[in-house]
């Protein structure tokens, strides 16, 4: 195994190697370097071409600045919707193109802290708006395991860099499954957090209540060190817990028996019988390790996406209020307005009288593409006078009792046990002309930001097509730790993290 | 029914700032009502005596010290506009004269 190339290898491997031999560093970097060189043109995980320079100049940098750094030399890619100093950060938005931040993110700075090397961005979703990475601005990511297919999203870009090998782990977020999702499709480990168990501040804010920011991986152990450099409370982030934040990494060895797994019944339509039969097995081998099964209620599970789209919709569209041209990212040429010494609409056809709100409607309607339009007008018609109480009001309700159904459940078992998505990886352009069966994909994982519950995705099978097949776990708020250790107990057991796409 | 007319998404639309018309605007108005019309369903609910939540965690006046810290300078702020002439940003005429 001494030839193994060093950028199949997982974090913790070559944590390893990088302490024996800070050298390897540099080796890994070429090697990702090349591999991308090759891969990205097809995949187009990633949204910049790497420089070269600066990042070889990064990796030395961090080796000498944090000799103890638990990601000391360990390339990580973003997702586009994270602040990086002096980075663009364009959520795959022309609304946002060409805007540098001016500030880290709290993950950035925890990033950098431990040595990590920041990769170029991952593509997503505009705004991270949709399951399939097919909405990027800037055009789709494809799965490894299978090109004409869609990695998922909205975190396509950071699950299909590390699924192949782009980069050793990522950060994605998640408001709706966008981190468990398509690390289902792309047979990795991507976990959302307890809401508030990691700072959002720096995170561009698409459904305040409901956004998370987590890891993408190669395996259990990657997560859990992940997880413990960005968790933790932020003071500037007033929604961060201020919870004690456990050792993830020591505790996942510990025994998995005799803890109770749920299984909750779940609406079937749509559901794939590959799936269904993945996730049966995978109970099966909870219950070798020593684990009991019990049947749980999510009672309104049924109604979360209808509850969603309400909620996330109308906080997004009071978010992207933000987006006017005004402050930063793009204001429409021809609208006027950013030509040198003219306060006059330029347009060819000024259709209202004042230049302002010309402006506003120009740079608006042309830079947001289709999904992130229907969100907005979605949640402002949701939000509006003589609406409010029958969608919005009626929406928080029913976020209650699913809610509830959680706090139900845990009293009576550990962890949750359910697929990611109801199907493998989908074909691009299957779903991308019917926004309700798109919005319809992310049944299994929705719940758990409805609830702020911690959720966790990891490989469990592959379809006859050798597709990945995604299993999820959930449990209560801040047991980050027992989720971590009942997937690492599974992933022991079985062998479907070791797979491979065959780029 | 329809839940939603394509006058009803153009008004929407002004609210939002978003210009919509022709095909646009009658292709996301049939989009929209699909969506809206899935939604109804959770009409069904009894959410009687149910408090809504708008946030998950029982974090209620969340306050920092009140002791200043430093903040982005100016001139970064400003250098973020896509027209400025510092140290202010520009924006087509909104007064007439």
């Amino acid at each position: 195994m001494a030839s193994r190339a060093l950028a199949c290898q997982t974090l913790h491997e070559l944590r390893d190697l990088i302490q024996q031999d800070p050298t390897a560093a540099e080796h890994l970097l070429e090697e990702l370097l090349d591999r991308i060189a090759q891969l990205n043109g097809r995949l187009h995980a990633y949204l910049a071409e790497p420089d070269r320079k600066r990042l070889r100049q990064q990796v030395r940098e961090q080796l000498k600045a944090c000799p103890n750094g638990k990601l000391r030399g360990i390339p990580i890619t973003v997702k586009d919707n994270i602040c990086i100093q002096g980075e663009e950060t364009t959520c795959a938005s022309r609304i946002l193109q060409g805007f540098r931040s001016p500030y880290d993110a709290t993950v950035i700075e925890r990033l950098r802290r431990e040595g990590a090397v920041l990769m170029p961005r991952a593509n997503m979703d505009e705004f991270a708006f949709g399951s399939s990475t097919e909405n990027s601005a800037f055009g789709p990511t494809r799965n490894p395991w299978a090109t004409d297919r869609v990695p998922g999203g909205s975190s396509g870009g950071s699950a299909a860099a590390v699924a192949a090998d782009l980069a050793i782990g990522a950060l994605g977020s998640d408001t709706g499954g966008s981190i468990r999702q398509p690390a289902s499709f792309c047979g990795i480990v991507g976990m959302k957090p307890t809401y508030g168990r990691v700072s959002r501040y720096g995170l561009v804010a698409f459904a305040s209540s409901l956004d998370q920011i987590g890891p993408l991986t190669k395996d259990v152990t990657d997560a859990a060190i992940l997880l413990s450099v960005i968790a933790g409370h932020d003071a500037r982030d007033s929604t961060s817990a201020p919870v004690e934040v456990p050792d993830y990494v020591s505790q996942l060895n510990t025994s998995v028996k005799g803890l109770r797994i749920g299984l909750p019944k779940l609406p079937e339509e749509g559901l794939d019988h590959e799936v269904n039969d993945s996730l049966a097995e995978a109970v099966k081998a909870f219950e070798r390790l020593g684990c009991q099964t019990t049947s749980v209620e999510l009672r309104q599970i049924d109604k979360a996406i209808a509850t969603y789209y309400i909620i996330a919709t109308a906080e997004a569209s009071s978010n992207l209020a933000r987006y006017d041209g005004v402050q930063y990212g793009y204001r429409a040429v021809g609208s006027g307005l950013g030509v040198e010494g003219s306060g006059q609409a330029q347009s060819p056809e000024p259709r209202t009288q004042n230049a302002l709100l010309d402006m506003y409607l120009t740079t608006r309607t042309s830079g947001f593409g289709d999904e992130p339009k229907r969100r907005i007008l979605l949640g402002t018609y949701v939000l509006s006078h003589g609406y409010y109480d029958a969608y919005y009001l009626k929406g928080m309700k029913v976020r209650t009792l699913i809610k509830q159904d959680f706090d139900e459940a845990f009293k009576r078992c550990d962890l949750v046990v359910m697929p990611t998505a109801p199907s493998p990886a989908f074909r691009l352009g299957e779903k991308i002309d019917d926004p309700l069966q798109m919005y319809l994909s992310d049944i299994y994982t929705i719940s758990a930001n409805l609830a702020g519950v911690p959720a966790v995705s990891i490989p469990c099978g592959l379809s006859k097509a050798g597709l990945p097949i995604g299993m999820q776990l959930l449990t209560a708020p801040f047991r980050e730790d027992l989720l971590l250790r009942a997937a690492y107990a599974y992933e022991q057991a079985t062998d479907w993290h070791r797979r491979q796409p065959g780029l | 029914m329809a839940v939603v007319t394509p006058e009803v998404v153009k008004q929407v639309a002004m609210l939002a700032r978003l210009r919509l018309e022709g095909k646009a605007l009658t292709q996301l108005a049939a989009q929209l009502d699909e969506i809206l019309q899935y939604v109804q369903q959770l009409q069904a609910v009894d959410t009687q005596r149910v408090e809504p939540t708008s946030h998950v965690l029982p974090l209620t006046n969340v306050l920092r010290k009140d002791e200043p810290t430093p903040s982005l300078s100016q001139d970064a702020v400003v250098a973020l506009a896509p027209a400025a002439q510092p140290p202010f940003v520009k924006v087509p005429k909104v007064i007439e004269v």
